[in-house]
């Protein structure tokens, strides 16, 4: 890599100025890249460590990695204990299920909605735009809990009903899951929204009529052409709404009551609540690892079909 | 006789501007129709309502009989070759020309079997695994091509064809183009603002302007005998002269231009009256330079050499009458010499055969 490197910038160097520019590219490139490495890995190296301790009555909470003697003291009980306890297999499965379903929700909504922005005359268009980002000027926070003002069972949601003769008794929309999807939908659909909509600005209108040209009906044309040309837009919204909603700890919190079980809250409680440090990093590893896997296996299967179609 | 494409009274209004204003007309079997006007004209509009991508505010379009009017694109037996070309871009080129067949559910040997022989008609034989990314504009034209007459449609429509190519190829390919069609005997209908490219291509021709056409003809009608000053002022250069009819004669009329400051003889084609002020219009082609009166029956005016320009094969020559008027006079340089036979300032004499010279009326 550095070999690499070295001989780019040395094979630029014929052109001095054409050299400088790039080492200034690389530059700032590199300052953040580093900056993002640093403070991922420096934080995951402590949690590993805590993960592998065990938890003690003192400060920190934790056992320390060596003994006195300078011999290792570290061991895997948390992630067995995490492996024999059902309650965490259905924690994380429970926010897996979650999370899928917010992802989904999420592109069903928000895949028409991006097509409809990007195929708007430019100021509307940047109308449109304006009013998906709009929320993001009032705290994460108080959206949370307008919502609650919102479900709750004196709330609008449950007085309109009454009030249109839908229904007599409040229905408990509160404080079940039902509220956490829709918190989790409305908090990170313009997420999605976004990328697919920046993939699809940038397609050429010509080719869906270009397809209907050839003999393809309109939702033929659609699932051609239209489809796999926002896939790049389709895998960084699902990506983008799936990872947070996966941890999320706030809605559930607020929106799913005290007995709603996401791994997010799990979490939260084991370091807070329970101060086991340990568990709880051995938590937030797993998680991690969750998330991690299928995405490293989703851009090897990305790479090995640009690498067929070239 | 029927025609085989029958265009009756077509308008298509989109709110309040009407982008084509009753337009009728008819285009026979096999023929290379073009439709020349400038942006904002109504043509590409014209050509999107034959595709079936606009339906018309009124009017109706019969396609070898059948009435296509209110028919979706994909089953209208015509294809059009976009001016972005369209190439989907995440198929390989033979799964892009394959893609009609495919939609008509055409049997895979088939389809491979086709696909093969229209891409070697397109000579893109070698770059059929090839990703349109991996293609120059040129090949990609041919992609487009390739995958618009698959289908084998009754009418091929092409919007600005050859707009995305350099000149060079261009010219290559209007012929290739022109091949190609005079092989499969597709009824083509080209849209373009390159007069140049529609007087190669096609052999009939209608300007249009405002949603209207305003001539309708072979390229030599258009050329040669413009109906109006817009025709005659789109397709090529022309200089006119504002004048007063003052003879009517048999077949010649005099006209008086203080523009020109003579009195100009024309054939008078039209019907003019003495008093009615018109043009007289000529080519630069038309007009010859010289140094000397010439004798004989030719209009005549004198002027003086404002700006000249040697272009190889001809020399332009922008000449200043007593008037001020600019006249653009344009000779072939038959002679070989590396001496100008004109110079700024040098006194000239400007003529034409009156038969040579354009009436407009309006």
């Amino acid at each position: 890599m550095e070999a690499t490197q070295c001989c780019g910038i040395a094979g630029l160097m014929s052109d001095p100025a054409l050299a400088k520019d790039e080492l200034w590219r690389r530059i700032a490139v590199a300052i953040p890249y580093l900056w993002l490495l640093v403070f991922f890995l420096a934080p995951f190296a402590i949690i590993l460590k805590i993960s592998l301790a065990d938890p003690v009555l003192a400060l920190p909470p934790y056992s320390p990695s060596f003994d006195s003697d300078g011999s290792p003291a570290m061991s895997l009980n948390n992630f067995s204990f995490l492996l024999s306890d059902k309650l965490y297999a259905i924690t994380y499965l429970r926010s897996v299920a979650m999370a899928l379903v917010t992802t989904l929700l999420c592109l069903l909504l928000g895949f028409p909605m991006a097509y409809g922005i990007a195929r708007a005359s430019t100021a509307t268009r940047n109308l449109l735009l304006l009013l998906i980002v709009l929320p993001f000027w009032i705290s994460f926070l108080l959206r949370v809990y307008a919502w609650m003002g919102l479900l709750n069972n004196y709330g609008v949601v449950n007085n309109l009903l009454i009030w249109l003769g839908v229904i007599d008794q409040p229905l408990q929309i509160m404080y079940t899951d039902f509220a956490t999807a829709i918190g989790l939908v409305y908090s990170y659909l313009p997420f999605m929204i976004l990328p697919l909509y920046a993939s699809l600005e940038r397609m050429d209108l010509d080719l869906v009529d270009a397809a209907q040209d050839l003999g393809a009906t309109r939702s033929r044309a659609f699932w051609d052409i239209t489809w796999p040309l926002a896939k790049p837009g389709t895998i960084a919204g699902c990506l983008l709404v799936f990872i947070p909603a996966m941890g999320e700890y706030v809605i559930p919190y607020l929106l799913g009551g005290p007995d709603s079980l996401f791994i997010g809250r799990v979490l939260f409680d084991e370091f807070y609540s329970n101060r086991d440090w340990p568990l709880a990093s051995a938590v937030a590893i797993v998680l991690l690892m969750l998330l991690v896997v299928p995405i490293v296996l989703l851009q090897r299967a990305q790479a090995r079909n640009k690498e067929q179609s070239a | 006789m029927t025609h085989f494409i029958r265009i009756k009274g077509i308008s298509k209004r989109f709110g309040d501007f009407t982008a084509v204003d009753n337009v009728d007309l008819d285009i026979e079997q096999g023929e290379l129709f073009s439709i020349l006007g400038g942006s904002g004209c109504g043509k590409t509009t014209l050509l999107r309502m034959l595709a079936g991508f606009e339906i018309p505010s009124s009017g109706k379009i019969e396609i070898d009989g059948v009435d296509v009017t209110h028919q979706a694109p994909y089953d209208r037996p015509v294809n059009m070759m976009f001016q972005s070309y369209a190439v989907f871009p995440h198929m390989n080129v033979a799964k892009n020309v394959a893609y009609g067949l495919r939609k008509e559910g055409v049997r895979r040997t088939e389809t491979t079997k086709r696909v093969d022989e229209m891409l070697e008609l397109v000579q893109l034989t070698e770059l059929k695994h090839r990703k349109p990314d991996q293609l120059s504009g040129g090949q990609r034209q041919r992609v487009a091509l390739a995958r618009a007459l698959i289908k084998r449609p009754k009418v091929l429509l092409l919007d600005e064809p050859l707009a995305a190519l350099d000149k060079k190829l261009r010219e290559r390919t209007q012929f290739e183009l022109m091949n190609i069609q005079d092989e499969l005997g597709i009824t083509f209908v080209v849209v373009t603002h390159d007069q140049e490219e529609a007087m190669t291509l096609s052999g009939r021709i209608a300007v249009m302007d405002k949603g209207q056409f305003q001539q309708v003809g072979t390229p030599k009608e258009i050329y040669e005998f413009p109906n109006n000053r817009f025709v005659a002022d789109f397709i090529g250069t022309i200089n006119t002269f504002e004048g007063v009819v003052t003879v009517v004669g048999d077949e010649e009329i005099q006209v008086y231009s203080d523009e020109a400051g003579e009195s100009l003889t024309a054939l008078g084609r039209q019907l003019v009256e003495v008093g009615q002020t018109i043009e007289i219009a000529v080519r630069p082609e038309k007009i010859f330079v010289s140094k000397d009166k010439p004798d004989n029956d030719d209009v005549c005016i004198e002027g003086v050499v404002d700006d000249l320009g040697y272009l190889g094969n001809r020399s332009l020559y922008r000449i200043r009458l007593g008037s001020g008027k600019i006249v653009q006079v344009s000779s072939q340089n038959r002679r070989r010499s590396v001496r100008r036979f004109l110079e700024w300032e040098d006194k000239v004499w400007l003529s034409w055969r009156p038969r040579s010279a354009v009436v407009l009326l309006d």
